[in-house]
């Protein structure tokens, strides 16, 4: 810089009739000018800035104005610390809204089948959130640290749910085993020096593969059926039980019915035979012939066939058709 | 000397002094790592310390190298393991240069490393899958599955206790044995890992077909499971039907039994005072109730009623 000075110097008296003192003056202020836009940065609020002096790490920097040395000196890369970042496995999403839109290519496909440790294969899609914790360690430990955190991802969770049953994975370990993964993932970071922090990794979509899958749906048809069929069971039951309930009091009521005016009909009866026996046995003789000639008396004009028989008018029987008046 | 000779003197310095320091001043940032040489030849070690660095100009020249961990991704390999099964496998590797002086003589540039990386790790690879079961490398522990109402019903003797190596162990000898080669091309591998392990397609069509045999089986399970469960409740429902009726018909009648003997007690106690005038009174009665208009009556002149047709003389 010092060596250029001297040139503008000397090529100074050519130039036309500029006051010596006015030029000198412009130049300065364009020297502190191009320093001041050279050493003025702006780190944003979801940012921070690592300073390189000459290619060596010598601070961070904080949301705001900042200043670094001009001219090439002092560097500054800004990573984003703040952010949550995230990654997709299995599928991408290609426009986030409200109704975000996904797309899933073959080879994207393929992040997401997995053999299980039972040596069933399973679809299993899912996310991880993370945030880039040290950014010196994120800049210069690793080269392209986002594709290595993809393949440890893919690495991690594999392992996970290669040592779980295909049922795990589909239903009561899922929590389990996104946890787990996330733990893992985290020390496989630490170990890599990757300067990354999982914040959470959750599994999305987990599906038996397509082949498969509609047994897996006849599965829970089959629970499905199992459950109405118990529940028709029970409907039955419920319906008849407390019908026969109340068919067997109806019963036991209708005996005791039975047996009230059994009694009473018995004493009804004792009562009047005991009444009529009272009188009668005041005079015997004539109360016998009188209830016989009384009866006699009711019945008789009833009857419409009566035959006198007497054993000295032997043949009046055999005239007497009786076919015919069988007949009317 | 004139104003514009000097000048040119002054310019033409400053151009050499410019070179001189461009020449023998060489910057390494914290991501590189630098080895001199002159001529060709490396002059002492590797410069690893970030900063400004001094070096003679124009003679020496700085190569510069990376030092950071960088990426390797394995080529899928169709891969039959112990027990015969085909299987994809992807591996990844980092890996950094450990040693750039070595490794700037060995294989020049991140190129050259990358086929030997492929020549030792791709065949590590396939030494050590070729030795394990699939079960091995799929697995990690053998820890037991955690079993649901479903999976109760499957068989895991076939992976239950299997492994005594594992998918990391085997990752780990992988790393072994390619670290013992890679030092001497300058390169320090880190941590391979087993990424995907996956099957071939027909293997993968027969898996499929188990899977589906499998599910096929819990819900045959479930079904019948069903009809047993309602045809329980429906026997239970019949026992509870004929233990209320039976219980209602042993009521009622034991109830009409006790009315019964009841009525049969005050009958007997009131005709017992006499039995042949009770007799004669129900006869009567009875008379009275079965002799309908139809009926044919044959009476006898002979009898009581009919005495006095014949005569009226007291017998």
């Amino acid at each position: 810089m010092s060596q250029e000075f001297p040139q503008f110097e000397i090529r100074m008296p050519k130039m036309p009739k500029i006051p010596k003192g006015s030029i000198r003056i412009g130049i300065i202020v364009l020297v502190i000018l191009i320093l001041a836009i050279g050493s003025a940065y702006q780190v944003a609020q979801d940012e921070m800035g690592v300073i390189l002096r000459f290619g060596k790490f010598v601070r961070t920097s904080d949301p705001g104005l900042r200043f670094k040395l001009p001219l090439g000196i002092e560097k500054v890369t800004k990573v984003l610390v703040q952010r949550q970042l995230k990654l997709e496995f299995g599928f991408r999403t290609t426009r986030a809204g409200i109704k975000s839109e996904y797309q899933i290519t073959p080879e994207v496909a393929q992040e997401a089948v997995m053999l299980t440790g039972d040596l069933n294969v399973v679809v299993l899609e899912w996310i991880v959130q993370y945030k880039i914790k040290e950014p010196y360690k994120y800049l210069f430990k690793m080269r392209d640290a986002d594709n290595t955190f993809r393949d440890m991802n893919e690495a991690v969770v594999r392992r996970v749910v290669g040592d779980s049953s295909v049922d795990e994975v589909l239903t009561v370990g899922r929590a389990r085993l996104a946890n787990e993964a996330k733990e893992e993932l985290q020390k496989l970071c630490d170990l890599y020096e990757i300067g990354l922090d999982v914040s959470q990794l959750i599994f999305q979509d987990v599906n038996p593969p397509d082949t498969v899958k509609p047994s897996f749906n006849d599965v829970n048809e089959s629970l499905q059926e199992k459950e109405r069929k118990i529940n028709e069971a029970w409907a039955e039951y419920n319906n008849e039980i407390p019908k026969a309930t109340g068919e067997a009091e109806q019963a036991i009521r209708s005996a005791e019915g039975y047996a009230t005016e059994r009694v009473n009909n018995a004493l009804g009866d004792a009562n009047r035979f005991t009444s009529i026996y009272r009188e009668y046995a005041k005079a015997p003789q004539v109360t016998r012939k009188r209830l016989y000639l009384e009866t006699l008396n009711d019945i008789l004009p009833k009857i419409s066939k009566k035959i006198f028989t007497d054993d000295k008018l032997k043949n009046v029987i055999p005239l007497l058709n009786l076919g015919e008046e069988v007949k009317k | 000397m004139s104003a514009s000779a000097k000048t040119l003197i002054v310019i033409g310095a400053a151009i050499l002094v410019l070179l001189f320091i461009a020449g023998s001043v060489y910057v390494v940032s914290e991501t590189n790592q630098v080895v001199i040489t002159q001529f060709g030849e490396p002059i002492g070690g590797a410069v690893t310390k970030p900063g400004l660095h001094f070096k003679t100009p124009f003679i020496q020249k700085a190569n510069y190298f990376e030092k950071r961990w960088l990426e390797w991704e394995g080529d899928p390999n169709q891969i039959p393991t112990k027990d015969k099964k085909y299987i994809w496998v992807y591996t990844y590797c980092r890996w950094r240069i450990s040693d750039p002086l070595v490794f700037f003589q060995r294989v020049q540039d991140e190129r050259g490393a990358h086929s030997r990386i492929d020549d030792v790790v791709d065949g590590e690879t396939r030494n050590a899958i070729g030795k394990f079961d699939l079960i091995e490398l799929v697995r990690t522990s053998n820890r037991e599955f955690e079993i649901s109402e479903e999976s109760a019903l499957l068989d895991y003797s076939e992976v239950k206790n299997k492994i005594q190596t594992g998918r990391d162990h085997i990752a780990k000898i992988i790393l072994e044995n390619g670290s013992k080669i890679t030092p001497t091309f300058g390169i320090e591998l880190k941590d391979v890992k087993i990424k995907r392990v996956n099957y071939v397609d027909e293997v993968q069509k027969k898996v499929f077909d188990r899977m589906i045999a499998e599910r096929q089986r819990i819900a045959s399970k479930y079904r019948s499971e069903g009809d047993g469960k309602s045809a329980e409740i429906r026997g239970q429902k019949e026992r509870e039907l004929k233990r209320i009726q039976s219980e209602a018909y042993k009521k009622a009648q034991e109830i009409k039994g006790k009315a019964d003997a009841e009525a049969t007690r005050i009958y007997a106690q009131a005709y017992s005072v006499d039995p042949e005038f009770y007799q004669f009174l129900k006869t009567l009665e009875t008379y009275r109730a079965s002799l309908a208009q139809q009926t044919w009556l044959l009476l006898s002149t002979d009898s009581e009623f009919l005495k006095y047709l014949r005569s009226s003389e007291i017998r």
